[in-house]
């Protein structure tokens, strides 16, 4: 036994010469919100398929609710609910009958199952639509549907594998919305995956993966104290020139962007007035913000996690295609 | 218990999914009946009768009882291929139920959906003048149920390899045809050339295709219509028991095979 719901030590997943999981060794608390950021094909996934029994690792030892995520499979699944990054509902019935099938394998007992699922659609407010076809529910409803089955059987921890992916900014938040009521009502930890910053900052801890390793692992706040310093984002008529400047008179290394220059300085409010009066190159615009766990990601790094979002675009257009072959 | 309960409630949401879509049913069951009336009317008067005075669409109708059954339950595997491509196999492989309960359940919607079909096909004896008695129906649908459940599981088997849908349509077809083909359902197996029965006898199907007729029609294992196995005539038992070893040996192939995959 021990104080942690989730233990991870020494976690290797090869595919072939691919190391997607490397030595990973990492705890979290219950009740806890642990969000896993970076790229994709970091070993996010790859990590969660483990700690859900889909995939076995190659060495070391993963306990979920005190169970080993090899040799007891099924006491692990009856812990765990999971909303997945891609679709895994039947679109042929309807959101009522999923969520009694679900009830069905997860043991939910019947005294309380029809109870429960009315609780779970009501908070994802499907509760009108719970007879219509799946097929006929929009992105964000499939999703909600998701979230409230992966919530029915009250597991002790919910998986959420990008579970905003492809999503308007308000179906985001209503989706955060329940997240963060049922930690308060259930106790329920959650680990999730992202790639949006604003979403990894209200997880407690965050892991910073890439390339399947552990980068960094704490609290929003601590990680970006990291960086340390203000961010000011600067154009100007001749970025080269400018870089050049801000160099000879301060001595700091700017950084090139699409938008123009980035560079850190201490006390950011302050150094600004004095810096427009003094720079002779011409400015265009210039802005100045607190360090995200973006910049923190950069600073670990030396690249963007932004540079992803391409790609989680053409994650969006393979859900939605995949719905529509149907 | 929980292996039960896995069992039940992946078969009830394939009989749920079914009943949804009941039209299905009516793709289903037409093209056994295309053959057993157009070759049926269309050869009966061509062909002598067979012993008994049974003639062509009589012979036929227990056959096209059979390959419904074949069929269906056979393609059903589909199912899992699909449950894969479209993610919900995720939401089953990641629940507190054994693989094996999974590879039950699918086994048993589809010889449920089967012996549906199959059952609809035996609404339709008078009509090519075969007449079912209480008794006769009885025995048919244990026995069909045998038949729907041992392809299922060799079908749930194949469907647990191969990933993709066009793949699975494409192999079932090079399997079924020839499957329907070499097991009697067309024409007497007796007299036919010795490379072909020697493919019927391999074929399990023959064997349930077999009792079914010797059932339907009231006929002994002896006649003609039954199958001499190695110079043993098959009896009744023999043959149902033979699609039970085969039956039993799919059905654990397809639990084995569904656990030992990611």
């Amino acid at each position: 036994m021990n104080d942690y719901i989730i233990k991870v030590e020494n976690l290797v997943k090869r595919f072939g010469q691919l190391v997607a999981v490397d030595n990973m060794s990492f705890s979290v608390a219950p009740g806890e919100i642990f969000g896993f950021l970076g790229p994709n094909g970091a070993g996010k996934t790859t990590t969660i398929n483990i700690l859900c029994t889909l995939s076995r690792p190659t060495s070391g030892h993963a306990t979920v609710n005190n169970f080993d995520v090899v040799r007891q499979q099924s006491q692990v699944r009856q812990s765990i609910g999971l909303v997945f990054q891609d679709p895994s509902l039947d679109d042929r019935l309807s959101g009522l009958q999923n969520l009694r099938f679900h009830a069905l394998v997860y043991h939910v007992p019947a005294s309380v199952r029809e109870q429960r699922i009315e609780q779970v659609l009501r908070m994802t407010e499907l509760w009108d639509k719970r007879h219509s076809t799946v097929r006929t529910y929009s992105g964000g409803m499939k999703r909600r549907l998701e979230l409230a089955r992966g919530l029915l059987h009250y597991p002790k921890v919910l998986f959420l594998d990008e579970p905003t992916l492809g999503l308007d900014p308000q179906t985001r938040n209503r989706i955060w919305e329940y997240i963060l009521e049922l930690r308060q009502r259930e106790g329920t930890t959650i680990f999730l995956t992202t790639h949006y910053m604003d979403e990894a900052e209200k997880a407690d801890r965050i892991a910073i993966i890439d390339h399947g390793k552990l980068v960094a692992m704490d609290t929003p706040e601590r990680l970006k104290k990291i960086v340390g310093k203000d961010i000011i984002c600067l154009k100007t008529d001749d970025d080269k020139r400018a870089a050049e400047e801000i160099r000879l008179r301060y001595q700091i290394e700017a950084r090139h962007n699409n938008n123009g220059l980035t560079f850190e300085v201490v006390n950011g409010e302050e150094f600004l007035p004095t810096f427009i009066k003094e720079f002779s190159t011409k400015i265009l615009s210039v802005s100045l913000r607190s360090p995200s766990l973006d910049d923190v990601f950069l600073k670990l790094t030396g690249r963007e996690i932004r540079d992803e979002t391409a790609d989680a675009f053409k994650a969006m257009f393979r859900r939605h295609g995949r719905g529509m072959r149907r | 218990m929980s292996n039960l309960r896995g069992v039940y409630t992946i078969w009830y949401r394939d009989i749920l999914r079914f009943w949804r879509d009941r039209i299905r049913l009516i793709g289903a069951i037409f093209l056994p009946l295309l053959f057993l009336f157009v070759f049926g009317s269309g050869l009966s008067s061509r062909m002598a009768m067979f012993g008994s005075g049974v003639n062509f669409a009589q012979f036929m109708f227990p056959g096209i009882i059979g390959m419904t059954v074949l069929m269906s339950s056979f393609m059903a595997g589909v199912s899992v291929v699909w449950d894969r491509e479209f993610g919900f196999l995720k939401e089953v492989l990641v629940a507190p139920i054994s693989r094996a309960s999974v590879a039950g359940g699918k086994t048993l919607g589809a010889a449920t959906i089967a012996l549906i079909q199959g059952a609809v096909i035996l609404l339709f004896a008078p009509l090519v003048g075969v007449s079912l008695s209480p008794g006769t129906v009885f025995m048919l649908l244990p026995l069909m149920f045998l038949l729907a459940a041992a392809m299922g599981s060799f079908g749930v088997l194949l469907a647990t390899r191969i990933r993709t849908i066009e793949a699975f349509q494409a192999v079932m077809q090079m399997l079924t045809f020839p499957m329907v083909f070499l097991s009697g359902v067309f024409f007497p197996l007796q007299g036919v050339p010795t490379w072909m029965s020697v493919l019927t006898k391999i074929n399990p199907a023959t064997y349930g295709i077999a009792t079914i007729r010797q059932i339907v029609l009231g006929v002994p294992p002896d006649s003609p219509f039954g199958i001499n196995l190695l110079g043993h005539t098959m009896s009744l038992w023999n043959n149902v028991a033979l699609l039970a070893v085969f039956g039993t040996t799919m059905t654990l192939l397809a639990m084995q095979s569904f656990g030992s995959q990611d």
